[in-house]
């Protein structure tokens, strides 16, 4: 049983090889950044989870609770999440810009018209 | 007052100057609003760098928050030294900005391009001045989103696809920092450097500081573009707008290098590196591989941006060396050598990008005869081709010295060789530039070109000036990086 208590850890493990894979794997330039929003939720994962306290609540003082989650991991997330929107956000616009230069996301295809 | 707060208004006034500019509207008007800002940033990093100079460190708690809950900037020699840098090349590159960016990137976004610019600059100070490694990932990728954007805006539709491709790849970099950061969170309970300094090597050799540490030396050496992540930078540079490649040429890889010599140093310590670890061996190898594998490749280049871009990669591998050396000689040149590479290359990548206002292509053929056509502009060529060399009298000689110093003082003679080795191969690519401009005649059908633009030409040679007057002046480069060489090696800043 010890392999389940880090359940989330071994999720993030497989998250991140299956993201990291479909970033190298296909031509396709979207399906690339769908990858690497899967790499980087993976890491997301990693984070949320070490802030995670055993019987722990949501981090507000109240004279009932004594045991916090350590609020920290969730605030340097959410700066993190907004970084990966935005890398999202470049990434699409500089994939519309490729279609509309090109005629095509498909990476094999751009490489070929690169080479004549 | 206002002198205690510099450290934040180094990193905050481009953050809101870049807004005002997207207000400004009109080029011109956001150009010498940029131009300003810059001016000021240097002035600002001067004062800051003699502070430190006489003052010792500087701890900077923003918003007044008591350090390791708060955010601290903590200056020290090194990086108010890579301040200077980085202030002083975007001051320098300001008045070439405008005849480029005119020429280059559409009406209507000029004032965008400008304000892009300043957000790219804001990302690299603040990576520099910040002593909390969480503050480092999301400055990097303020500069990386903001370098994504700026090469995108190259004439040539590769630009689109070299900026893609640095995006997958920077993305991947900065996300195992942020898991290397994270590990270091998990393990300590502090994000701030000046305090994992004291708790990381307390540690020892536990799991998740040896993965951290893997993850944190892979994910900087991406950004660096040490020899196997390499690729994207030679793309990057050769179709990005020319006032961007010089920029980034002479300033984002010299932030990667600040950035291995605070982790590796600092963070981690010098014993958990080189001594638990063999670091030396694997910067070592991977750097000499950078020196040759890059300047012979370059060689083979027939554009000039190309060509310049390879010498980029090789240049490299000689901070990877100095920094793999790990002695007070080595550290010293590989600093020396960030901000001479940084006045040599951003020179060299200047004078490319009049040489492509003139002629609209900087191919190694477009530039027979160059050398009577465009004088001026070639001289700049080759005193910067000559500077990366290391002939002496140019500051490529003066960092190159110390490298090969401390090869020899860590009994590595096969390490000296290497660089030497090095120096040769460049002076045949520079070579080849040489013949192309000087030794081969213009086509007799060739139209007429002008000398570059005033503005372009005094950019480029404050910059080619800087590397001869550094390499007969010593002591203002050697000093500041033998000091600040000597803190990082000392243990905690």
């Amino acid at each position: 049983m010890e392999a389940l208590t880090h359940a989330n850890y071994w999720a993030a493990i497989v998250l991140a090889m299956i993201g990291l894979y479909a970033v190298i794997a296909p031509s396709n330039l979207i399906k690339k950044l769908i990858g690497l929003g899967m790499f980087q939720s993976a890491i997301f994962l990693v984070y949320i989870t070490a802030g995670k306290v055993e019987g722990g609540t949501a981090p507000i003082i109240d004279a009932a609770y004594g045991v916090y989650s350590n609020p920290l991991p969730h605030v340097l997330i959410l700066t993190a999440i907004v970084v990966a929107v935005s890398t999202l956000a470049v990434g699409l616009a500089l994939t519309v810009a490729i279609k509309r230069d090109y005629g095509t996301v498909e990476e094999d295809e751009i490489d070929e018209q690169d080479r004549r | 007052m206002i002198a205690t707060h510099l450290p934040v208004l180094q990193v905050a006034v481009p953050l809101i100057a870049a807004p005002v500019c997207v207000l400004l509207r009109r080029g011109n008007y956001a150009w010498a609003f940029t131009t300003v800002v810059c001016w000021g940033l240097l002035a600002i990093a001067a004062l800051l760098l003699d502070q430190v100079m006489s003052g010792g460190t500087i701890s900077y708690r923003l918003g007044g928050w008591v350090p390791p809950i708060g955010i601290e900037y903590r200056l020290d020699g090194v990086n108010a030294f890579v301040l200077l840098i980085l202030a002083g090349t975007a001051a320098l590159m300001m008045p070439y900005a405008r005849e480029t960016v005119e020429r280059e990137v559409r009406p209507g976004r000029q004032h965008l391009f400008y304000a892009i610019f300043l957000l790219a600059l804001t990302g690299l100070l603040g990576i520099t001045a910040t002593g909390d490694v969480f503050n480092i990932y999301v400055f990097l990728e303020i500069s990386s989103l903001a370098s994504y954007v700026l090469i995108a805006q190259g004439q040539r539709r590769r630009a689109l696809t070299a900026s893609y491709q640095y995006l997958i790849v920077g993305t991947i970099g900065a996300s195992l920092i942020l898991i290397g950061v994270g590990f270091l969170y998990a393990k300590t309970g502090t994000l701030n450097i000046a305090d994992l300094a004291v708790r990381v090597p307390a540690l020892g050799e536990t799991p998740a500081v040896l993965a951290a540490f893997a993850f944190i030396t892979v994910g900087v050496l991406i950004k660096l573009a040490l020899f196997p992540f390499h690729v994207w930078l030679p793309n990057a540079y050769a179709y990005a707008p020319s006032m961007v490649s010089a920029f980034l040429a002479a300033t984002a890889t010299k932030v990667g290098a600040y950035m291995l010599l605070r982790f590796v140093f600092t963070v981690f310590g010098i014993h958990f590196a080189f001594e638990t670890l063999p670091l030396t061996e694997i910067l070592l190898a991977l750097s000499l591989i950078a020196v040759l594998a890059g300047s012979l490749v370059a060689v083979f280049q027939t554009d000039l941006k190309r060509l310049l871009a390879f010498s980029s990669v090789g240049q490299i591998g000689y901070l990877g060396v100095g920094i793999g050396l790990a002695s007070v000689t080595g550290v010293t040149g590989a600093l020396v050598h960030v901000f001479n590479h940084a006045l040599m290359k951003g020179g060299l990548f200047l004078a490319a990008g009049a040489i492509a206002c003139r002629l609209g292509a900087t191919d190694l053929s477009a530039l027979h005869g160059l050398g009577r056509r465009m004088p001026f502009t070639m001289a700049a060529v080759v005193i910067g081709g000559l500077g990366l060399v290391g002939v002496p009298i140019t500051a490529g000689f003066v960092s190159k010295w110390y490298l090969v110093q401390a090869a020899f003082e860590e009994g590595l003679w096969p390490v000296a060789l290497f660089v030497l080795a090095g120096s040769l191969i460049a002076l045949a690519y520079v070579g080849r530039v040489i013949e192309a401009a000087y030794f081969r005649a213009a086509p007799p059908d060739a139209e007429p070109v002008r000398e570059a633009p005033w503005a372009m030409q005094l950019s480029t040679w404050a910059m080619i000036a800087g590397s001869i007057y550094f390499g007969l002046h010593t002591d203002l480069t050697v000093g500041i990086a033998e000091r600040a060489a000597a803190a990082l090696l000392g243990g905690a800043p």
